[in-house]
C-alpha cells in the first residue's frame, strides 16, 4: 500500500456583524426576525434596484486581512458571480474576484505557518425554508455582509485544521469584534477541501470540497472521513474526480452533491454598479489593529513574566487578558504576575463584578491571612465528602478537578485566605 | 388659450402667474394623450386624475404602483413598489405622471418595433418608426401629447429617436443623472435624459434630475449648476468635426449637417477638423459590453417573481442573453469583453485629447432619416448600426444633445448632435440653445403640430 499524504485548505465565510446590510439600509441583523421583514427593492433584487457599499464592511474585511498579515490591495473591486439560485434574488451574487481586499496572509500555528491566499467581501444570499411539501424563501439574510477567507492548501492534518479555525473564531469575535462568529447560527461556515497526494509536498491532481459546515467538530470529522474515503479509493486504484460534497451530521460522513464535471462557469465580470476602489498606502496604514493574540502572548512571556502556558490561556480569553492587564497596573511588583494570573485563569473570581471589588479579592488573595479558621479541617473534610465525582477525577489525574475543589472549599471558609496554602492542604487531605 | 406648442417653461410660467392650473395643463395633455394614443402607440399607460405638471416616463422609469414593464411581457403586470429617483424628483416639482412611453422591450433596439407591446409611430409619417429604444418617449413630444418627456440612452436611445422625431434629446454625463429605479440595461453605459422641444426644457429638468443620489454608486458628486441660466451666457466655441462621422451618411443630411456648420460659424464660433477614431470600433466595443451586462442584468427575471416566466421574454432579449453569456464565457472573456474593455479605454483616451484643442464636438446624429417600419429585420445588429454615431460618446460617458436642423427630400427631420467633455452639459447645451435662437430649428415642428390638432 501506498502512503499518502493528506492536502487541505479552507474557505471560511464569516458573516459580518456591521449595523446594515452589505449594500443597503436594511438592518444586517436578521436572526429570529420575521420572514422577510428585514427587506427593500436592493435585497430583494427589484428591478431598478442598485447596489451601494456599506464602508463599514469593507473596513472590517481590511482589518481582518490586516491581522492575517495580508497584503491589502490599493486597487480593489467588486465583481458578479453569476448562477440561478432561488436564494439569489439577482441571478448574481455581489461578491470579488480578481482584486480581493486582501491577498497573501499567514498564520503561524503550531509553529507551522498556513499561508492565506486571500480575503474578500461579498453578500449573503436569502435562505430556503422547506416546510410542508412546498418551499419559501426569507431574504433576511439576503445582502448580509460576508467574508471570505481562503487559505492555501498548507494543511496535512484535521487537528491543525480545527486550531486554525478556533485562532480565527477566537480573532474575529474576540479580538476584532467584527463578527457574533456564532456557529449555531450559521454566521461562521466552514468548507474545507481534501486530496491525497502521493509526493509529499505536491498537489494531488483533483480536489474534493465539502460545503458549509458549521462546527469545528464536524470539520474534523469530515476532514478524517474524507481521508479514509479517499485513501480506499486509491488503494483500490480508483481514479477520484473533483466533486463537492455535503456533510451529513448524523452519520458523520461526506456525500456527494455534485461532481465537478457540471462545474458552473460563473462568468465573473467588474460589478458596473459599484466605481473601483482606490486606496492610498496612507488610507491602509491607516487601519488600526489590536494586540492580535500571539502578540499579546509574546507580551505577557516576556514582559509580564507569566509562564507560555498561562499567556496562550489568557490570550484565548480577552476578557481575561484584559482583566489581567488591568489588575497588574495596580501591583508594582511583577512577581506576582504569575499568581494574578493563576487567581484569573482558575476562575476564582468572577470578572462580570465591579473592577473595584474583584481588585479588593485580589489584594486578598496575594496578602492573605494565614491564620485558618478553627473548623477549616471539618470544612476540608466535608467538601471531600461531598464531591466524590470531583476527587475521584483528581486522583485520576485531573488537574481542573483540584480546581474544582478548592473553588467550592474558598467558598465556605471565605476568600481572604492564602490560597497557595489552602490548595496544598487540600492536595494533602486528598492524597490521604 | 391656444396651448399648442408652448414650451414647457412657458407652461410653468402661465402656471406660476395663476392665468391657468396645473391641472388644465394636465388635462389638456391628457385629452390629446387619449386622442392620438391609438394613432401612435406612444403610450404604455395613460394615467388620469392627476393634478400635476405632466410628464411622461419611458416605461424602464419605475413609477409607484403605476405599471412599469420596459414593454416586455415579462413585466406585464408588474406594479413597482417604489419610484425611481428621477421621478420622484419630479414628483417632489410639482410634476404628476401623464403616462408611461413605450419603448423597445428592456430597450434593445432603435426603432421601438422589439416592443412587446407593439410598435410605436413616427408622427411624421406613421408607416415609419419614431426611432428607439426611447421612441415612445420622442413620439410623444413630437405629437405633442405631452410637453416633455424622461427617456434613457444606453447608445443613441435618446438622440437617435429625437432626431427621427424631430424634437432636442439629451443624453447627460453617464452618472450625472440617478440610474436608481430605471430597470437596468448597460449598466456602465445607462444615462437618463430628457426629450423636449426646446433646449431651455432640457435645461429646466436637467437641473432637477441631476446630482448626487445615495442610491446610486456612480452617480457623481460635483454640484448641479443652474442649467437654465448657464446656457444663456453667449459664449463663443471651438467646434471640432470629424471626417470619420460622415462615412455613409444619407446626402440630406450631409447637405444639412454643413448649412449647420455654416450658421456657427456665422455665428462666431470656430470650426477646426479633428481626427477621431472610427466609430465602426465602436460598434463592436458597445455591442460585447452591452450584451455582457444585458445577459447579467436580466438574471433576476427568472421566472419566480414578477410575473411571468422567461418564455415572456422575446426574440431580440434571448439573443442578447445568449450572445452576453457567450462573452463572458471562460476562454472567451478575455478575447471579448476584456479585449472590448481595453479598447473602451483607447476611445475614452482619444476623446480626451480631442478635447484639449476643441470645446465641443459637431456630428450628424443618425446615418439615416426615420425608417419604413418593419425595416430593422432586414439587418442584424439594427441597433447597433443606427447608432453608430453615438455609440464612441456613450462609450466614453459623455453628454450630448440632438437639435433638429431641417428636412429631407422626404419631409422627414434631421438631426445633429453636439458632444461634450464629461460634465459639460453646460456647453452642450449652451451652444444647442444659441442655434435654436438662431434659427427657432426652421420651424419644422410646428408644421407637424398642424397634422395633430387639438
Amino acid at each position: 500500500m501506498k502512503k499518502y499524504y493528506p492536502v487541505i485548505g479552507l474557505e471560511v465565510h464569516i458573516e459580518l456583524n456591521t449595523k446594515s446590510k452589505m449594500f443597503c439600509q436594511c438592518l444586517a441583523d436578521y436572526f429570529e426576525k420575521k420572514p422577510n421583514s428585514e427587506v427593500c427593492p436592493v435585497c430583494l433584487g427589484l428591478p431598478g434596484a442598485l447596489p451601494v457599499p456599506n464602508k463599514k464592511a469593507i473596513e472590517y474585511t481590511q482589518i481582518v486581512a490586516k491581522a492575517l498579515g495580508c497584503k491589502l490591495n490599493n486597487k480593489s473591486r467588486f465583481d458578479r458571480k453569476h448562477y440561478f439560485y432561488p436564494d439569489l434574488p439577482k441571478g448574481y451574487q455581489i461578491s470579488q474576484y480578481e482584486q480581493p481586499f486582501g491577498i497573501e496572509g499567514q498564520v503561524t500555528l503550531n509553529n507551522k505557518v498556513i499561508t492565506i491566499k486571500r480575503v474578500h467581501l461579498e453578500e449573503d444570499t436569502g435562505k430556503l425554508i422547506h416546510k410542508a411539501n412546498a418551499t419559501y424563501i426569507d431574504f433576511n439574510r439576503s445582502g448580509v455582509p460576508l467574508l471570505e477567507i481562503v487559505t492555501n492548501p498548507d494543511f496535512d492534518n484535521s487537528d491543525d485544521v480545527k486550531e486554525y479555525l478556533e485562532y480565527l473564531h477566537v480573532l474575529v469575535k474576540q479580538y476584532l469584534k467584527i463578527s457574533n462568529a456564532n456557529m449555531e447560527q450559521g454566521s461562521m461556515r466552514l468548507e474545507p477541501n481534501i486530496s491525497l497526494s502521493t509526493v509529499k509536498g505536491k498537489l494531488a491532481d483533483y480536489k474534493i470540497e465539502v460545503k458549509n459546515i458549521n462546527s469545528f467538530k464536524y470539520v474534523k470529522k469530515a476532514i478524517d472521513y474524507e481521508i479514509q474515503r479517499q485513501e480506499k479509493l486509491l488503494n483500490s486504484n480508483q481514479v477520484i474526480k473533483n466533486e463537492t460534497r455535503g456533510f451529513n451530521e448524523n452519520k458523520k460522513i461526506t456525500f456527494l452533491q455534485r461532481s465537478k464535471e457540471e462545474a458552473k462557469d460563473y462568468r465573473y465580470f467588474p460589478e458596473p454598479d459599484i466605481p473601483p476602489f482606490e486606496f492610498t498606502d496612507r488610507d491602509l496604514a491607516l487601519i488600526k489593529i489590536p494586540e492580535l493574540p500571539y502578540e499579546k502572548i509574546k507580551r505577557f512571556v516576556e514582559t509580564e513574566k507569566l509562564n507560555i502556558d498561562q499567556a496562550f490561556i489568557l490570550s484565548k480569553n480577552l476578557n481575561k487578558a484584559d482583566l489581567f492587564d488591568k489588575l497588574i497596573t495596580n501591583f508594582s511588583d511583577k512577581s506576582k504576575n504569575v499568581k494574578i494570573a493563576n487567581i484569573i485563569i482558575n476562575k476564582l473570581l468572577h470578572s462580570d463584578v465591579i473592577f473595584s471589588s474583584i481588585l479588593k479579592k485580589i489584594e486578598n488573595y496575594l496578602n492573605p491571612k494565614t491564620l485558618l479558621p478553627k473548623n477549616f479541617q471539618i470544612q476540608i473534610k466535608e467538601i471531600i465528602e461531598l464531591n466524590h465525582k470531583a476527587v475521584e477525577d483528581f486522583k485520576s489525574g485531573k488537574e481542573s478537578a483540584l480546581f474544582f475543589l478548592l473553588g467550592k472549599l474558598l467558598q465556605k471558609v471565605g476568600n481572604n485566605l492564602d490560597v497557595e496554602q489552602i490548595k496544598n492542604l487540600l492536595i494533602k487531605e486528598l492524597k490521604k | 388659450m391656444e396651448l399648442k406648442g408652448k414650451k414647457l417653461i412657458e407652461l410653468i410660467s402661465l402656471i406660476n402667474s395663476k392665468q391657468l392650473s396645473a391641472t388644465e395643463v394636465f388635462n389638456y395633455f391628457l385629452k390629446r394623450s387619449n386622442k392620438y394614443n391609438k394613432q401612435l402607440n406612444a403610450y404604455l399607460t395613460i394615467c388620469d386624475n392627476q393634478t400635476g405638471i405632466p410628464i411622461a416616463f419611458k416605461d424602464n422609469f419605475l413609477t409607484r404602483n403605476i405599471r412599469t414593464t420596459a414593454a416586455s411581457r415579462v413585466l406585464e403586470h408588474y406594479i413597482p413598489p417604489y419610484n425611481a429617483t428621477v421621478v420622484e424628483k419630479l414628483l417632489n416639482k410639482g410634476f404628476s405622471v401623464l403616462g408611461k412611453t413605450n419603448m423597445d422591450a428592456w430597450a434593445h433596439g432603435s426603432s421601438t418595433e422589439t416592443s412587446d407591446f407593439g410598435s410605436s409611430k413616427n408622427p411624421w409619417d406613421i408607416t415609419r418608426s419614431p426611432g428607439g429604444s426611447s421612441g415612445g418617449a420622442s413620439s410623444v413630444v413630437a405629437s405633442y401629447l405631452c410637453p416633455v418627456s424622461i427617456g434613457s440612452e444606453t447608445a443613441g436611445s435618446i438622440r437617435q429617436p429625437s432626431a427621427w422625431s424631430g424634437v432636442v434629446g439629451l443624453k447627460p454625463t453617464y452618472g450625472r443623472v440617478s440610474r436608481y429605479g430605471v430597470i437596468a440595461m448597460g449598466s456602465s453605459l445607462d444615462s437618463p435624459g430628457v426629450i423636449a422641444l426646446s433646449v431651455e426644457d432640457c435645461a429646466y429638468i436637467l437641473s432637477i434630475i441631476a446630482g448626487k443620489d445615495k442610491y446610486d454608486a456612480t452617480s457623481l458628486t460635483e454640484d448641479v449648476p443652474n442649467y437654465s441660466e448657464s446656457i444663456k451666457k453667449n459664449k463663443k466655441y471651438v467646434i471640432g468635426i470629424s471626417e470619420e462621422y460622415l462615412k455613409d451618411i444619407e446626402p440630406d443630411i450631409k447637405k444639412n449637417y454643413f448649412k449647420a456648420i455654416e450658421i456657427f460659424k456665422k455665428m462666431g464660433h470656430k470650426i477646426k477638423k479633428i481626427k477621431l477614431i472610427d466609430p465602426s470600433y465602436s460598434v463592436s466595443v458597445y455591442t460585447i459590453i452591452q450584451r455582457a451586462e444585458v445577459s447579467s442584468n436580466l438574471s433576476r427575471y427568472d421566472g419566480l417573481r414578477f410575473g411571468n416566466n422567461r418564455s415572456s421574454f422575446s426574440e431580440e432579449a434571448k439573443k442578447r442573453i445568449i450572445l452576453g453569456t457567450f462573452t463572458l464565457t471562460q476562454g472567451y472573456v478575455d478575447e471579448y469583453y476584456k479585449k472590448a474593455q481595453k479598447i473602451r479605454t483607447l476611445i475614452i483616451n482619444n476623446f480626451k485629447q480631442a478635447f484639449n484643442n476643441i470645446d465641443l464636438i459637431l456630428a450628424p446624429t443618425t446615418p439615416n432619416t426615420a425608417l419604413k417600419l418593419g425595416e430593422f429585420q432586414k439587418y442584424s445588429f439594427f441597433g447597433e448600426l443606427m447608432d453608430r454615431l453615438n455609440e464612441p460618446s456613450s462609450i466614453a460617458g459623455l453628454p450630448g444633445i440632438s437639435i433638429p436642423v431641417g428636412l429631407d427630400k422626404t419631409k422627414l427631420p434631421i438631426g445633429i448632435q453636439i458632444i461634450g467633455k464629461k460634465l459639460d452639459e453646460e456647453s452642450v447645451m449652451n451652444l444647442a440653445y444659441q442655434f435654436e435662437k438662431e434659427t427657432n430649428f426652421f420651424g419644422i415642428i410646428k408644421e407637424l403640430f398642424k397634422k395633430y390638432p387639438d
